[in-house]
């Protein structure tokens, strides 16, 4: 027998899966018992079985390398499930939507009167120096005063339980379809383990999101044209946006698809131009309208954000979401919530330190060795320290980079991720995780997805989750407890 | 439908029927130099010159062996023309319209370069050649199959068969102008058993051996061979057959007015010529012909319906 409970030790963490050593949570026990029958030759063709899925399917994720230019990559995935309560999950997708609420009232505010601002509970000098702030969007007033229709919100849980937001994803999440994906391949190669158990099912999310995308038509009609926007095959998140479109139905375009006449958006058919309702765009702000945003890039498309102000086109996310999706920012969400809803967060943040306060930066760099440091608007686990685990070296270069651009510095605690039993070789070791659910909102109607997209950093020990950094994924399983 | 995405249909059913087409011929010749006498046979040369495969990449040395041959042809990404390099560039087309093909549509294409790529080795030794190219063959086969029982028939599944059929006829007349380039029979007149040989591994590489005989009860012969390929409507591989094709897609299309002025004149071509009286020299520039009629519309039709930014 080759998974031995008894063995499996995540000393000084949280374990999502076994209590203590031997004992599962109660929520895993089909699962871990289920597991520890499987003899060693069936974890191997089990594990072969979701490769070629994945393989089959062409699951992949673009990297970007200086020898060979643009390549795909399988994206590693581990077999063995996470499991989260019913119970639990729905005190988190309570806390995901105040948060969504708040964060979309807190953008429109931004774009109008910015009474948040002049109230003095968030700092003017923060807008003033954010950089995905955009003074074209001022006085926009977008559907419903919905700016962030889709967030995706990153979850970890800290060695007593807590699970604390981490980062807010408000610009263009992805990871969505490898969410969907995951649970394709684990139904081919588990279908009796779903047979048995009562695992709450996550397929709806295209049809959510069509729905979303749908009520945001500025021309009422029964079948709006809504398109994907995409960068292009050597997106690293190419795959996404083409599954998306294909499982939605809609076009999905590039750029040099559209084009904007008298402020309205068309694409170029094979029978000619054809108007468009809604763009999901995947592209960053500043390339969606070189011209619009005074920027000299040749992708996007001119006349864009003049079409999207006039209000003959929806845009989602809207562009200028991005104000909110700053790690500074990101530490003001408590109040933030406190100050549009009148209630006190739900889920907690992670204590960050605001390198911009004199009092808070001095605190940082005195304790940089035992602290992490995040750069306000990187994605991907790029231009980060890791304090406890860098050189001294690397410590002083952060601490000069802090001291030149505090505004884009902040400090949190290293927290003591939870993790998972993760299968090396045909033995089970823990591995740390994240969680990113996405949350759509229409205004109307705010729908969270039914778990999310389980990150795992596959490298023992590391607490980096990214794709693009030697991360991988699991199907998350939201079950009755 | 985008024009972007009619254009990555067209390339992707191009580039699939062109490496299948690549194996057949590939098998063609393969046949025909275990048929011939020592003396007589071709060699690669030929192959490589009517794959377009001399012209741009690295070429090849001219005293290649023949296994330098068949790497190159058959899994070199160097050379545009390989089988390998034409499954990537399906599966790359593929790729871009993964959200309008059917998905087991888009796995065929990706498992069809995959395996193409894990294999190459066998294709490239005698002993596993055939079976490799046959692979290849059945790969695309299956993938057209997908595409006509679960792909919507719509304009997109039109610029399928335009691409299908415009590469398959230019494919056609490829593997037919295999024969033309050695002129065996001016040089050499007892080597009359051995035309009709050759004249039988051109139909069995087309699949069109059992068809030929159904329809046409005589035994081998070249004019007969040449009419068959040329003009059988009924005979899927054949280039009126294939021209048919493109004009049922163009008539469903809109703006369809120039494509069809340059289509209708090919087809007069190919019914009118005699394939009696086309002797070795004729029937290359007779194919050379076509070829370029095959060009005009495949230009027509970018110009009417693709992205030009």
């Amino acid at each position: 027998m080759a998974i031995r409970w008894g063995s499996y030790k995540s000393k000084d963490f949280y374990d999502e899966l076994i209590r203590v050593a031997g004992k599962p949570r109660p929520v895993a026990n089909t699962l871990c018992r289920y597991l520890s029958d499987l003899k060693d030759r069936d974890i191997e063709e089990y594990k072969t079985a979701a490769e070629l899925a994945i393989q089959v399917m062409g699951i992949t994720f673009t990297v970007y390398s200086e020898e060979e230019g643009s390549i795909d990559r399988a994206w590693p995935f581990d077999i063995i499930p996470r499991v989260i309560p019913r119970s639990e999950w729905k005190q988190i997708e309570k806390g995901l939507v105040q948060r969504v609420k708040a964060l979309n009232l807190f953008i429109d505010d931004l774009y109008h009167k910015q009474q948040i601002v002049k109230d003095k509970v968030f700092p003017a000098e923060l807008l003033q120096d954010s950089v995905n702030f955009r003074k074209q969007c001022v006085g926009v007033k977008p559907p419903k005063g919905i700016w962030a229709h889709i967030c995706g919100s990153d979850l970890v849980r800290d060695k007593d339980g807590t699970v604390y937001v981490l980062e807010d994803n408000l610009r263009v999440p992805s990871g969505v379809s490898y969410m969907l994906e995951n649970r394709l391949v684990m139904k081919r190669v588990f279908p009796d383990l779903f047979e048995e158990s009562n695992i709450l099912p996550v397929d709806d999310y295209p049809s959510q999101l069509h729905d979303m995308l749908t009520a945001m038509s500025p021309r009422k009609v029964k079948q709006p044209e809504i398109v994907v926007l995409t960068p292009g095959i050597y997106n690293s998140a190419y795959f996404e946006h083409a599954y998306l479109a294909q499982q939605m139905g809609a076009e999905l375009v590039e750029g040099r698809d559209l084009v904007v006449e008298k402020d309205i958006v068309y694409m170029r058919t094979i029978s000619g131009l054809s108007r468009v309702d809604v763009i999901y765009r995947r592209i960053d702000d500043l390339f969606l309208d070189p011209a619009g945003f005074g920027t000299d890039s040749m992708l996007g498309v001119p006349g864009l954000l003049k079409a999207w102000k006039a209000g003959n086109v929806a845009l989602v996310n809207a562009p200028g979401a991005g104000v909110a999706d700053d790690k500074v920012v990101y530490s003001y969400v408590p109040e933030i919530i406190k100050y549009y809803l009148g209630e006190e967060p739900k889920i907690p943040n992670v204590p960050t330190y605001r390198c911009f306060n004199k009092k808070e930066r001095d605190h940082v760099i005195a304790n940089i060795d035992k602290l992490v440091i995040k750069p306000a608007n990187e994605s991907g686990g790029y231009g980060m320290l890791i304090g406890p685990q860098a050189s001294k070296k690397e410590r002083d270069h952060f601490v000069r980079l802090i001291r030149r651009d505090p505004r884009n510095y902040i400090g949190q605690p290293l927290l003591a991720l939870s993790t998972a039993p993760t299968l090396v070789g045909n033995r089970v070791e823990p591995r740390h995780l994240d969680l990113r659910p996405f949350i759509l909102s229409s205004g109307d109607h705010t729908y969270v997805t039914t778990g999310g997209l389980t990150r795992v950093a596959l490298r023992k020990g590391s607490t980096v989750v990214n794709s693009s950094q030697g991360g991988g994924s699991k199907d998350t399983w939201i079950m009755e407890d | 439908m985008l024009s972007r995405v009619a254009e990555n249909i067209y390339w992707l059913a191009r580039y699939v029927e062109r490496a299948e087409n690549t194996a057949r011929l590939i098998n063609v010749n393969t046949n025909l130099m275990l048929d011939l006498p020592k003396f007589a046979r071709p060699g690669w040369e030929p192959i490589v010159e009517i794959l377009g495969a001399d012209n741009g990449g690295e070429g090849l040395p001219e005293d290649a062996d023949e296994r330098s041959v068949l790497h190159y042809l058959i899994s070199d990404t160097n050379n545009p023309a390989s089988i390998l390099s034409s499954l990537l560039m399906a599966r790359e087309n593929g790729r871009t319209i993964r959200d309008i093909i059917p998905r087991e549509a888009w796995e065929k294409v990706n498992d069809l370069y995959l395996v193409a790529k894990q294999d190459a080795g066998k294709g490239i030794s005698k002993r596993g050649r055939y079976d490799y190219l046959g692979s290849v063959i059945s790969g695309a086969q299956t993938l057209t199959g997908v595409l006509a029982g679960t792909m919507l028939h719509d304009d997109g599944y039109s610029f399928l068969r335009m691409g299908r059929n415009l590469e398959r006829a230019d494919m056609t007349t490829r593997i037919i102008d295999v024969r033309t380039a050695d002129l065996l029979e001016e040089m050499h007149e007892d080597l009359t058993p051995f035309e009709n040989i050759q004249w039988m591994s051109v139909l069995k590489s087309l699949t069109g051996y059992q068809m030929y005989r159904r329809t046409i009860q005589v035994r081998i012969q070249r004019p007969e061979v040449l009419r068959f390929l040329f003009q059988e409507k009924r005979f899927p591989r054949a280039f009126y057959h294939t021209v048919c094709e493109v004009e049922e897609c163009l008539t469903s299309l809109p703006h369809n007015k120039e494509p069809l002025a340059k289509l209708r004149p090919l087809q007069d071509k190919v019914l009118k010529a005699d394939p009696a009286k086309l002797r070795q020299e004729q029937l290359h520039k007779f194919i050379d012909k076509l070829q370029l009629g095959l060009a005009g519309v495949h230009n027509v039709i970018g110009k009417t319906y693709f992205l030009h930014s």
